[in-house]
């Protein structure tokens, strides 16, 4: 079924067709509209799952250690603030193998209050263990979410899917919405590998010596490697079962492109058009869309940015001390690769400033004709 | 005369569920209040353990001295991680089991306070036990908020002795209309004992605080873990009582009985308790006596409201 909804309703949708055991979460601007959702289906019985209106975000993720554990599906969802009040518990989570979902909708955060979009809140996440998959539609959330716990209960990690605040959480887009008959034939119900069981009492967690803290430590890491081979698994499957399909990566017209431009999220919608129309003036420029990030497809990028003479990428997001951390990971992808074009790094759109075609169009032109030295990021934008 | 203590049948008898092999000091009281809680709870049981000393001593991988299922948690989380499973287990179809928190002071009255007063406003069907062995021993002996005034840690040392008073975690938890709130020491079994298995039948929040003796961070000898523990209720410093909700006939007409489970079989000044101890050893004579009339206070107060409670519960 066709319908107009805004991206956090696309995710609500998602939560309720995956049929989920345990829903927790704390109000937070731009993520408020998925828990009223979710309440409001919950009371309408439309989703059976308990919803636990716990009293902050740290006690939000915390509460899916034990209703994963104990064996329910579990979902959560934040945004700025609040996902950073989960740090602990996002490595926690990770650690435990728990395969957690959850939707964080990107939004800044600094010694100051801003409530507008940018990915820093989810990228300061990045070594927690899980899982991050960044979205540009509200048709890729809803799906996005149904591949989640997929991709989460196969191998044992926590997923969040990232997207814009406001730009993609509060923008009314067409969804098609799928009959929960065949979700249910993509995603049965969750079987945890290790239950807890009253007959069989295992101990979840404890107190690991010197003797194995390293192990556990690395089959975290060969887990969430795993993903990158599993996730191609799922998208065929989920293919199979709705007509749509979502890569590692998503590219386009990058095979003969001289520059490729790389985004993550909603600015990806603004850049297809500046694409499209650079292309028209016969110039040949291409685009990556991140999807997956952690793991990093390392494979995957240096095959579609090898072949080009330069990179750019946009980043909303600020790595203090750094740059962009979207165009230091992918420099750091592509160092041992044979061939790594220079990767131009461009800081745009932090606080949720609007990046306008004509913003894209300039930071392509300003890297082009102005000789920027790879090593400085450009701050595109920035009033002096 | 020395009051008779009556061991239920069960204690004796049922199938042990807390193992040797634990790795506690000597003279712990944590060990022997679970394994008699384990006792009265039964094998459907899951517990929470937040950071504390029992979740190093309980196991450390592979290994678990506990028979039934245990989940390991953040510090401060282990009232909503409990939540959590409460409602997994819920919907899972789960019945007749209990889902109990067992953390320390700090995990209860200063870093677990938040989640603690989450679960309990929302009224969660979870038993959240305290064991106060009154300050942060797994560390080594640092103050917390349940820290006695006058006691000595290794943040409190000589000449700065802990000023302020224990605070009352009793007090705070019954402000959130919990359905059953009960004090309890291993130095009593039989209540100890009686306690659990009462919480095990009430749906909702619970919470047990559990006088914890402690030897090496009370400066006790580990042979006199339990007789301290009796002195703590005999001088009235820990009084041994539980507060029940009455679900009235009508909406917004439920009560709380008070009853003084332990009536000490005989009284004893607290400096009979406290001077049983090292780590009260550079009290002031002031703070003594503080210490006494806070007792007699509370005293007091329990015995009014328990007679109050009563009256109006006819």
């Amino acid at each position: 079924m066709k319908k107009a909804i805004k991206g956090n309703h696309a995710v609500s949708h998602g939560v309720r067709l995956s049929r989920v055991g345990v829903i927790s979460a704390y109000p937070i601007t731009p993520q408020t509209t998925i828990v009223e959702e979710l309440s409001e289906m919950c009371a309408r019985g439309e989703i059976s799952a308990r919803f636990i209106k716990v009293e902050s975000e740290h006690s939000a993720m915390a509460s899916l250690i034990g209703a994963a554990t104990a064996g329910a599906r579990t979902f959560t969802a934040s945004s700025g603030n609040g996902l950073l009040l989960m740090h602990e518990v996002l490595h926690w989570t990770a650690g435990a193998r728990l395969p957690i979902v959850m939707a964080d909708v990107n939004r800044a955060v600094s010694g100051v209050w801003n409530i507008w979009a940018e990915q820093t809140d989810s990228l300061a996440q990045r070594d927690t263990g899980w899982i991050q998959i960044y979205c540009e539609s509200s048709q890729e959330l809803l799906d996005g979410v149904l591949m989640a716990y997929r991709l989460a209960e196969k191998v044992m990690l926590p997923v969040m899917i990232a997207y814009d605040a406001f730009f993609l959480s509060h923008t009314t887009e067409i969804v098609d919405i799928p009959d929960a008959d065949v979700v249910d034939r993509f995603l049965p119900p969750y079987e945890p590998p290790v239950q807890l069981n009253f007959d069989d009492p295992r101990m979840f967690g404890g107190f690991f010596s010197t003797d194995y803290f390293y192990e556990h430590r690395y089959t975290v890491q060969q887990a969430s490697q795993e993903a990158l081979n599993v996730y191609p698994e799922v998208c065929r499957e989920f293919n199979a079962h709705f007509g749509r399909s979502y890569d590692l990566v998503e590219t386009w017209l990058t095979d003969d492109a001289d520059t490729i431009l790389v985004t993550a999220g909603a600015i990806t919608s603004v850049s297809r058009i500046v694409i499209e129309r650079l292309r028209s003036q016969g110039e040949k420029v291409g685009l990556m869309k991140l999807r997956m990030f952690r793991p990093i497809p390392v494979e995957c990028w240096r095959k579609v940015l090898g072949n080009a003479s330069r990179v750019v990428v946009i980043d909303r997001n600020l790595s203090v001390g750094v740059g962009g951390v979207f165009a230091a990971e992918i420099r750091s992808a592509l160092y041992a690769s044979d061939r790594h074009p220079p990767v131009y790094s461009a800081i745009a759109g932090l606080g949720g400033r609007d990046v306008t075609p004509e913003d894209v169009e300039g930071i392509l032109h300003s890297m082009k004709v102005d000789d920027p030295s790879p090593d400085i990021p450009l701050y595109w934008g920035l009033k002096r | 005369m020395q009051r008779k203590i009556a061991i239920p049948r069960e204690l004796l008898v049922d199938e042990e569920l807390m193992l040797p092999g634990m790795t506690s000091c000597q003279g712990c009281a944590a060990p022997i209040s679970m394994k008699i809680a384990l006792k009265a709870l039964g094998n459907r049981t899951v517990i929470v353990f937040p950071a504390c000393c029992f979740c190093v001593f309980q196991g450390g991988y592979p290994y678990s001295n506990l028979k039934v299922p245990v989940i390991h948690c953040p510090f401060e989380t282990s009232a909503v991680v409990a939540s959590g499973a409460a409602a997994a287990l819920d919907v899972r179809g789960e019945k007749d089991t209990t889902v109990m928190v067992w953390a320390g002071d700090g995990g209860t009255f200063d870093i677990g306070i938040q989640a603690l007063s989450g679960a309990a406003e929302r009224n969660d069907n979870i038993l959240f036990v305290c064991y106060d062995n009154e300050a942060y021993m797994n560390t080594g002996i640092q103050r917390s908020s349940a820290t006695p005034m006058g006691a000595w840690t290794t943040t409190t040392p000589a000449g700065s002795l802990k000023s302020e008073p224990k605070k009352d975690i009793e007090q705070i938890m019954l402000a959130h209309h919990i359905a059953y709130m009960a004090t309890a020491s291993p130095a009593y079994p039989d209540d100890l004992y009686r306690k659990f298995q009462k919480a095990r039948q009430i749906t909702g929040m619970k919470f047990i605080h559990l006088l914890s003796a402690c030897p090496p961070g009370w400066r006790i000898d580990p042979a006199d873990s339990v007789r301290t523990m009796r002195l703590a209720t005999q001088s009235r410093v820990f009084p041994i009582y539980e507060v029940t909700k009455q679900t009235g006939a009508a909406p917004g007409e439920d009560t709380w009985e008070y009853d003084i489970t332990v009536i000490p079989e005989k009284e004893v000044p607290v400096s009979d308790y406290l001077k049983s101890q090292g780590r009260f050893r550079l009290m002031t004579d002031d703070m003594v006596m503080k210490i006494q009339k806070q007792a007699d206070r509370k005293w007091r107060d329990l015995v009014e409201k328990r007679d109050a409670t009563r009256l109006s519960g006819v």
